[in-house]
């Protein structure tokens, strides 16, 4: 009862935060400029920034509108650099598919054995540290001159930006596994891989989903700016052609979606972690 | 001033006139001052004609002999009297197609501003599909990524700034890898736009600290703006800003005050106008009338690799250049490049670029029908110019070969026979002088030119 009650304020509150927020945005960006007097032929020319003194920032409304433009034909091709938000998203989505579950290949069991030997475990853990914080996109220029191709560079960089937290977490997981199972399983004389399959990965479980969690989010941070930068297909780049045709609204619209998408991504991963997580 | 011959004119020279056979006389091709290949409204009428000149010419060995004939006859019984007995027509169609393409499906890169207009025109306009290829032309990020991906070769071939093909074979700023120009996309059409605020500052002389963008450092902007400046006794190393700044983000720099003007390429200057943050304080025309700015371009490796398709490409490209060359059809040209596949931008700013009658920013509307002009031809003397401001602003270091590597480099021979394959009537030479804001540059003393600027990066 006090639960269902609580959740009923919480989201008459978000509604009123999301109203008031829609509102602000609608006064500050109405049309408040003066307009300097023109010549009709000359204003015939000039767009309605300079015209009527609409602000170059679109307001709700506008960004409503172009959003139920969009959505109503979500899957439109009008050849190689026009195509609808839905086959967009599901360009992007698909690069980061790709780079992720490569990532996942690698890290995952490369982090299982970093873990379970202390000495590999400190031997690597400098060229981690030093890899761990380099910008993906630092990696950009680099990618492109050796693979020579702009997709596969743009799914490298996911890789290579995913792979760190995973890494590290599975590393961290798998080496902090209470000792005292690990005896346990020890004096019944479970053999190493069954070890590392029915006490070590159950154990460490919760701490790889989280890295695994981390990582989805930073690779969906990372799609957008890589296609901003590589161009053809993708979220990024409908960003970046409609910053090219100086469009907020339709900015803003991405921006919009970008946001659900990556949330979504989350909210998978997080049900995941819940699935595996266990009570001590 | 058509190309076309007409073979069947009494009293046109076949053999001697002017150089470039347009022409009755040497002296009439002087006169001539616009070096324009306007095309024939008919591709087949235009292969006609070089058919017919050849006959022409088979059957009578003497031009005198030649002219008695069409003057006692007249131009249309000779015409058809020769087609009793030589198939013209198809003689005209074996002509007409030149050999198959090596690959058909070609991938070509562009960056949305009207300079790239015949190179993105010819996918809508279907001049690649005339040529028998099926081109797609693929919208690209910046200059660099362009760079990039058709030295990567996922680009059969790209519009770039006409300096970049030099400096991409020259190895500056990248690895050396030979490229080629076989045709120039655009001459004039770029400006040198100011914000707003700066309205009564109309003098380079108060410019002193001012903030500038250009596209990038190879590019024709970059030297044009330098040279403006320097003429007015600015060092562009010293006195101002110069950052390279990607053309959409000129708009935004300049409204959030980072950016004091641009020298940028079309529809950029026209954009922060209809935009009202800016103002057209000079077309690149006034600087240099006839300047180069884009070009159409490829590897030597794609070249060699594929040289029907190379030529079939070029030959396109030359087609759409010639037709954007023609006010009648830039209302329409605009409206074919507008939407989002495209260059993606309002239709009214690309048609005032285009027809040339565009409003200034500060008020009034002005018309300039030559703000932006096509005409493909490689001149190897823009090469030369291009590299003699390299070295004069330290791009380039130590003695520069400039007659070789202008050769190389823009393919003025080759583009040239291909435009009297097609009719159409190339220049004689592929070197010709001009004058930057009054001062003549002569292609064949180059060192003399660097030389003769007080203002340069002391090297």
């Amino acid at each position: 009862m006090m639960t269902t009650s609580l959740r009923l304020r919480a989201g008459l509150v978000s509604l009123v935060l999301l109203a008031a927020f829609l509102g602000i945005w609608h006064l500050a960006t109405r049309s408040t400029a003066q307009v300097t007097t023109m010549s009709p032929e000359y204003a015939k020319l000039m767009g309605l920034t300079a015209t009527q003194g609409k602000s170059a920032m679109p307001g709700p409304l506008d960004v409503g509108a172009k959003l139920w433009e969009h959505l109503k034909r979500p899957f439109y091709d009008n050849g190689p650099n026009d195509k609808g938000l839905g086959i967009q998203l599901g360009y992007s989505i698909a690069r980061v598919g790709t780079g992720y579950l490569l990532a996942v290949l690698v890290a995952i069991p490369l982090g299982f054995l970093i873990g379970m030997s202390p000495l590999l475990s400190k031997a690597l853990d400098p060229f981690i540290q030093v890899l761990k914080p380099i910008s993906p996109l630092a990696w950009m220029p680099l990618a492109l001159y050796t693979i020579k191709d702009s997709s596969i560079s743009a799914i490298f960089v996911i890789f290579i930006c995913s792979i760190w937290p995973m890494l590290l977490n599975t590393v961290f997981g798998v080496a902090t596994v209470r000792k005292e199972w690990i005896n346990v399983a020890r004096t019944l004389e479970v053999g190493t891989v069954r070890r590392a399959f029915t006490v070590i990965l159950p154990a460490a479980a919760p701490t790889i989903l989280t890295g695994m969690r981390i990582s989805i989010g930073i690779a969906w941070l990372v799609i957008v700016a890589a296609e901003m930068l590589v161009g053809g297909t993708g979220i990024g780049y409908f960003v970046w052609n409609e910053w090219n045709n100086l469009s907020i609204t339709n900015v803003i619209i991405a921006i919009l979606l970008i946001g659900i998408v990556g949330m979504l991504l989350d909210q998978i991963l997080a049900r995941f972690t819940r699935m595996v997580t266990f009570p001590e | 001033m058509s190309t076309f011959d007409n073979p069947f004119d009494p009293d046109r020279n076949l053999r001697a006139g002017c150089v470039c056979g347009q022409h009755r006389s040497a002296a009439e091709h002087e006169q001539a001052t616009a070096l324009h290949c306007e095309p024939v409204a008919n591709e087949e009428k235009r292969y006609e004609g070089v058919v017919a000149s050849t006959l022409m010419r088979a059957m009578f060995p003497q031009d005198v002999a030649r002219r008695a004939f069409l003057k006692s006859v007249g131009a249309s019984t000779a015409l058809a009297a020769l087609s009793q007995f030589f198939p013209l027509k198809t003689a005209t169609e074996v002509f007409a197609q030149a050999g198959a393409p090596e690959k058909k499906d070609l991938k070509v890169g562009f960056i949305p501003i009207t300079c790239a207009t015949p190179i993105i025109m010819a996918a809508p306009m279907g001049f690649y599909a005339k040529h028998g290829l099926n081109v797609e032309v693929v919208k690209t990020a910046g200059w660099a990524v362009i760079r990039d991906k058709t030295i990567n070769k996922e680009y059969d071939a790209a519009h770039m700034l006409a300096p970049m093909p030099i400096a991409i074979s020259l190895g500056l700023g990248a690895n050396a890898i030979p490229f080629a120009v076989p045709a120039i996309e655009n001459i004039n059409g770029q400006g040198i736009v100011l914000a707003t605020k700066h309205k009564d500052k109309r003098d380079p002389k108060d410019w002193k600290g001012l903030k500038f963008a250009i596209p990038f450092d190879y590019s024709m902007h970059n030297y044009l703006l330098r040279y403006y400046l320097a003429e007015h006794g600015l060092d562009p190393d010293t006195d101002v800003q110069l950052r390279s700044v990607p053309p959409p983000e000129m708009v935004a720099n300049l409204r959030a005050d980072n950016i004091d003007g641009f020298l940028a390429p079309d529809n950029i200057c026209q954009r922060a106008i209809y935009d009202g943050v800016g103002f057209m304080h000079l077309l690149s025309k006034e600087i240099w009338d006839g300047h180069p700015c884009c070009s159409f371009a490829a590897s030597r490796d794609f070249i060699t690799s594929a040289p029907n398709s190379f030529a079939a490409l070029t030959r396109a490209i030359v087609d759409a250049t010639a037709y954007a060359s023609k006010a009648e059809n830039r209302k329409q040209i605009a409206e074919a490049i507008a939407p989002a596949n495209y260059i993606n931008a309002p239709v009214t700013v690309l048609e005032q670029v285009l027809t040339g009658t565009y409003a200034d920013g500060l008020g009034g509307v002005k018309t300039d029908p030559k703000r932006v002009d096509f005409d493909p031809f490689p001149w190897q003397s823009f090469a030369v110019w291009m590299l003699t401001q390299m070295k004069r602003w330290g791009q380039i270091k130590g003695d520069v070969d400039y007659k070789a590597v202008a050769e190389q480099v823009y393919l003025a021979t080759d583009t040239k026979k291909l435009m009297t394959e097609m009719g159409l009537s190339p220049p004689a030479s592929a070197y010709k002088s001009f004058a930057v804001m009054g001062k003549t540059f002569d292609p064949a003393k180059p060192e003399d030119y660097v030389a003769s600027f007080k203002i340069k990066k002391a090297s």
